[in-house]
């Protein structure tokens, strides 16, 4: 155990912490995605995909648990570096002019707990299908497809329907992709990777896997409140 | 040129601190910051005040002593310059600037300007070095080091520990101070032996002297004086992690 105390002990720990379960939960983003373009492959593909993530409840609840767990990781170490790092300076500056960091890199913390927020939402929304937060006045857990599996893709198209949460959704997603412009190629610094000929690749890395996730998670929701998909 | 400045005004580490403004007159522009302020010490002292403390030593930029937040931004935001090397002809007539000292928990301020960054030496003391048994003097050029590494060795040795690092960072941070030092040495044969105790030592200390965590923002880079970069701190934190896991 002594071994693995430096993780929770030093600065330096939690922010391996901080590396790794962003890693986890940045690959988990970009299968959730992965899985969920299959709506543009229509109602049959996404619903047996819905199906089959379903079909074996050790394993569903497992992902669960284990995204739960690297969740919770994440935002244990950032509250406690945050908390950490307001102590470092108690007294600020009366001018402050930002200099060499984006305002990814600034607004980590407060991206963070929103996109925890949005995730809370879209949880009881999608997963838990709570009909109150869905405000279409639909109870997403009735849909049924013809071979009687649950109807992943009207639920879609119905939840999406709404410009409200729509639009909530879209921001969401914006937030979660400024976070991992600065997030990505930072956990590669953390984790002492980005050195020598790899720092370029590794700075650009985080812009470009952002700019995909939005284009990729925004693509769903505006396809719908376009008319695209009915 | 003619200037107001604000600039803070502390009696001693105790005392609460505050903003006052002055007024400094007739300031050629080829003067350094340090020379602005030198003038204004001059007349506040002859008009029967007290002068502003600040830090200054080399005035040539190379001894790390000057610490000046101006207008924001540690040694005022001319790129790889230290205050005392920054001319007031980046600045203009009738401006006003804003002066404050280095602001972190492990830089308290001293009086005015000076803070007191002993927490440096302190870092340094805990493994920032080589040792070496006294003998006769080593050949020069007995260990062959390849250029690549010296070269990188030097870019990080390049550091003048000013600690403008830690007044840039977000968080007071002094990620880029320790890194430049484990690198310098890390990089060179001379400093494999103590290698691995070293980094684990140095952040040990870094942490308990009350420095923040790096959010890899970039700041400490852009302010730099020596322009050292961010990439020794991916280095750091590769050392700290195999100190950390070695048996």
């Amino acid at each position: 155990m002594n071994t693995c105390s430096f993780l929770f002990r030093t600065s330096l720990g939690k922010k391996y912490i901080m590396a790794l379960t962003g890693l986890g939960l940045v690959v988990f983003v970009v299968l959730h995605l992965l899985g969920n373009l299959q709506f543009f492959l229509g109602r049959e593909a996404i619903n047996r995909y819905g199906h089959f993530l379903h079909s074996t409840p050790e394993l569903l609840w497992g992902s669960r648990l284990g995204l739960l767990a690297l969740v919770g990781l994440h935002l244990w170490a950032a509250i406690r570096l945050s908390i950490e790092n307001r102590a470092a300076r108690p007294v600020g500056y009366d001018r402050n002019k930002p200099m060499g960091s984006t305002y990814a890199s600034r607004t980590m913390l407060m991206s963070g707990l929103i996109i925890a927020f949005f995730a809370i939402y879209h949880l009881l929304h999608f997963t838990v299908q709570v009909p109150v937060v869905n405000l279409r006045g639909t109870d997403f857990r009735l849909l049924v497809d013809q071979a009687q599996r649950h109807d992943v893709y009207q639920m879609m198209v119905t939840g999406f329907e709404n410009p409200a949460v729509t639009v909530f959704y879209l921001v969401g997603v914006g937030l979660l992709c400024l976070h991992l412009s600065h997030g990505v190629s930072s956990l590669f610094q953390s984790l002492g990777l980005r050195t020598g000929k790899y720092s370029p690749l590794i700075k650009r890395l985080g812009c470009v896997i952002s700019v995909v996730l939005l284009i990729g998670y925004w693509s769903i929701p505006l396809s719908v409140l376009l008319g695209l998909k009915k | 040129m003619n200037l107001t400045l604000k600039i803070w005004r502390q009696k001693d580490r105790q005392t609460r601190g505050e903003f006052v403004t002055c007024q400094a007159r007739d300031i050629i522009p080829d003067m350094s910051f340090l020379e602005m302020l030198d003038v204004v010490n001059e007349d506040l002292m002859k008009a029967g005040h007290e002068a502003f403390a600040f830090d200054s030593d080399c005035r040539e930029g190379i001894c790390g002593t000057c610490s000046l937040v101006i207008n924001g931004i540690p040694h005022g935001g001319q790129k790889g310059t230290t205050a005392c090397q920054l001319h007031m002809r980046h600045f203009h007539d009738g401006q006003t600037i804003t002066v404050e000292p280095w602001r972190a928990q492990a830089f308290p301020v001293l009086r005015d300007l000076v803070v007191d960054r002993s927490a440096f030496d302190r870092i340094i003391a805990s493994g920032g070095f080589v040792s070496v048994n006294t003998g006769g003097a080593p050949d020069g050029n007995a260990i062959p080091i390849s250029k690549v590494d010296a070269d990188r060795a030097m870019d990080a040795a390049a550091c003048i520990g000013c600690g403008a690092c830690v007044a840039a960072c977000k968080n007071a941070s002094a990620m880029l101070f320790v890194a430049a030092k484990i690198s310098h040495l890390g990089l060179l044969p001379q400093g494999q032996t103590e290698r691995y105790q070293r980094v684990v030592k140095m952040v040990d200390t870094m942490d308990h002297e009350g420095f923040g965590a790096c959010s890899v923002t970039g700041a400490c880079e852009a302010v730099c004086p020596k322009q050292i970069s961010l990439d020794f701190i991916g280095q750091l934190n590769r050392d700290y992690l195999r100190g950390s896991l070695k048996p």
